[in-house]
């Protein structure tokens, strides 16, 4: 039962390390290779770079050879687009208020945002959890640990 | 190197010495935090050992060395008495090295014996902990004593040798652990160059002349992506069977005399499966529960509630965790993801890991072996009576968990250098990290890649500058040979066991961790 769809996992798997590889050797190029004796900051990376291609190319040809498993094939679990946008948008809120805005905000509006992420989730419980962590928060690394971020700021950096 | 009763009698004298380093007012606080910490998180379904240790990992910067390493080191063993107590009421393996002990230990919890099954837990935990801490209290100098001697070109073959056994030998399939390696290596690689300073794989951006941040790069993989990954996909948690009371737990006679040399068996496997690299304490629970169900007169209790079935595997990885720390102390060689992380820290401290760091920092190494115990003994009393405590903690629901790790996380991140950049390095590196997930490579061997990298940079362009770039001075050099034959042997010994499986069908019967 050999179905190329079926193994699609592996070949993605497999050629995504050929890109890195290959990226990495493409990029290596630029510093100076040196020799064995004498190497230069460019030698190792290249050396990395083509064991990662061979490694992958290896993963490719291992996945065509061998039969084909329920456990190789490339099942994307049905995507949770609000959940991972959620969980990803609380650490990009806490970057952009944290510059913007102090710790008060941006902690508040990174646990809140990532909280609604979750299907069990309500607006409620968000926000209690949200003004829970923010008090302990602020607490314990304003006061205690004395992080070096303002709890308020506006506007500039 | 002379074995006998020198090396017995000054490896008491230094234990004794980190006894006063450990049992230091502040030290004895930082290692109750550090167990307290794991155990929480140990209970907690969804709540990693190396995200929390990297969470930890900027709060550490302004403490001292031996402070900040007893706690981070507490984390981990602690989080192996609490990971027990969700495999064994809840059915739920969500610390691999537990997983195993889901098989008997839900099954007792079932026939109203989760208590005894917990608490032969805990006496078999100590147990394996207290022949592990023996066994690195022995053997360690010892091991130090040969290392030392080794040159650039031995260091050099032993990484090799501790690389390739910790990307084969992990769970998954062997290939994908070494490509996950060699994206370590590389991402190790990101930043100056040691010698001339050229910045590499920075891409113009001056935030990475220092390389990639550990501490980002660890709870991108293991925190951003792991959300992502576990976000909604939990099994809602059935607490049918947690009321468990402190009288409960105490095994009866018959139930001891069963466990007694299962547990010893188990913590010999485990002893010995954490001096090889690579083959952590999940492997050593895997393992000890595959021999105790073979040497057993009856193998048909096992998987219905045998008690041997907890006692084993459990003494196992708890011997297994803390010989893990013996390569990693006394030859800076780390055997998994989360020795990596320590090692992380280590440096971050200012302190070379490798085999003079016993003679030079006597105050962590010993200070280290000494919290050990005192850190287990806590345990022991922490998990006894507190066990309703815990048992309540294992109610809470991810969706309160989750964001909460978020705030840490980003915090923690943004602390190390007070910088933003490294908050999106994170958001960026668990991106990846979820494809890698989907793709079925597992993510704990890049840390390895990582930490290991640029010593092993370092020592292999020594090496070539010595014998004027000649490669075969890794065959010349017999110690060098040595370590070389062993990694052919387990490339061939991998291959070997790919071919007869019938081209890779691994058939598990056990559940897989969820990792």
């Amino acid at each position: 039962m050999r179905n190329l769809l079926s193994q699609k996992k592996d070949y993605y798997a497999g050629g995504l390390m050929v890109l890195i590889g290959i990226g990495a050797v493409l990029e290596a190029r630029h510093y100076s290779l040196g020799t064995l004796f004498h190497m230069g900051p460019g030698f190792f990376p290249i050396i990395l770079g083509v064991t990662m291609t061979c490694v992958g190319i290896l993963i490719a040809l291992v996945a065509a050879t061998s039969q084909a498993t329920a456990d190789d094939q490339l099942h994307i679990p049905k995507p949770e687009w609000r959940a991972w946008a959620c969980i990803l948008a609380g650490p990009v809120l806490f970057i952009i208020l944290g510059n913007y805005g102090g710790l008060i905000p941006a902690t508040f509006a990174c646990v809140f945002v990532s909280a609604l992420g979750d299907k069990d989730s309500t607006l409620v419980s968000a926000l209690l959890l949200a003004v829970g962590i923010t008090l302990f928060g602020v607490l314990l690394f304003s006061y205690i640990l004395q992080v070096s971020m303002p709890m308020w700021r506006w506007g500039s950096l | 190197m002379a074995l006998g009763v020198p090396v017995i009698y000054s490896a008491l004298t230094d234990l004794w010495y980190g006894f006063g380093v450990a049992l230091e007012p502040h030290n004895i606080l930082w290692c109750f935090v550090g167990v307290l910490i794991g155990n929480i998180v140990g209970v907690l379904p969804g709540m990693g050992v190396l995200a929390t240790i990297s969470i930890l990992l900027p709060l550490t910067f302004g403490m001292k060395p031996v402070g900040a390493i007893l706690m981070l080191a507490g984390v981990f063993y602690g989080a192996q008495y609490g990971g027990a107590i969700c495999s064994i009421l809840l059915n739920l393996p969500c610390h691999p090295p537990h997983a195993v002990t889901c098989l008997d230990g839900y099954p007792m919890t079932k026939q109203g014996r989760g208590g005894v099954a917990l608490g032969i837990t805990v006496i078999a935990s100590f147990v394996g902990a207290s022949w592990g801490i023996t066994e690195m209290t022995f053997l360690a100098p010892v091991l130090v004593q040969v290392a030392l001697k080794f040159g650039p070109a031995e260091v050099c073959s032993l990484m090799l040798l501790g690389l390739l056994a910790g990307s084969t030998l992990a769970r998954g399939s062997p290939i994908k652990g070494v490509a996950m390696t060699v994206f370590g290596l590389l991402l190790g690689i990101v930043g100056a160059d040691i010698e001339t300073g050229t910045p590499r794989f920075a891409f113009g951006m001056t935030e990475l002349d220092d390389g990639v941040e550990i501490v980002a790069l660890a709870l991108g993989l293991f925190g951003i992506a792991e959300f992502m990954n576990t976000v909604n996909q939990t099994a809602p948690i059935d607490t049918k069977y947690t009321n468990v009371r402190l009288r409960d737990m105490w095994p009866s006679r018959a139930d001891f005399k069963q466990a007694f040399f299962p547990m010893w068996r188990g913590t010999v496997i485990g002893s010995l499966c954490a001096l090889i690299p690579g083959t952590g304490p999940t492997i050593a629970s895997f393992v000890s529960y595959a021999v105790e169900k073979k040497v057993s007169k009856t193998p048909e209790r096992f998987g219905t509630g045998a008690i041997e079935g907890v006692a084993c595997p459990e003494a196992s990885t708890h011997s297994s965790v803390q010989g893990d720390f013996i390569p990693t102390m006394s030859l800076g060689i780390p055997g998994d993801a989360v020795m990596a992380l320590l090692l992380g820290a280590l440096t971050i401290q200012g302190i070379v890991p490798g085999p003079q760091l016993i003679s030079q920092h006597p105050d962590v190494f010993w200070g280290l072996v000494a919290s050990f115990w005192v850190g287990n003994i806590m345990l022991v009393i922490l998990n006894v009576p507190m066990i309703g405590l815990w048992v309540k903690l294992l109610t809470i629901p991810y969706r309160y968990l989750y964001p909460s790790a978020l705030f840490f996380i980003c915090i923690g991140v943004y602390s190390t250098n007070n910088d933003m950049f490294q908050v999106g390095e994170t958001i960026i590196i668990g991106i990846f990290g979820y494809i890698l997930l989907q793709l079925g490579f597992h993510p704990a061997p890049i840390l390895l890649g990582f930490v290991l990298g640029p010593r092993f940079e370092e020592n292999f362009r020594r090496a070539m500058l010595i014998s004027r770039g000649d490669l075969l001075v890794f065959l010349e050099r017999p110690i060098s040979a040595f370590f070389v034959f062993l990694c052919l042997v387990l490339i061939i010994a991998q291959i070997y066991v790919r071919v007869r499986a019938g081209n890779g069908q691994k058939t598990e019967a056990v559940p897989r961790p969820a990792e």
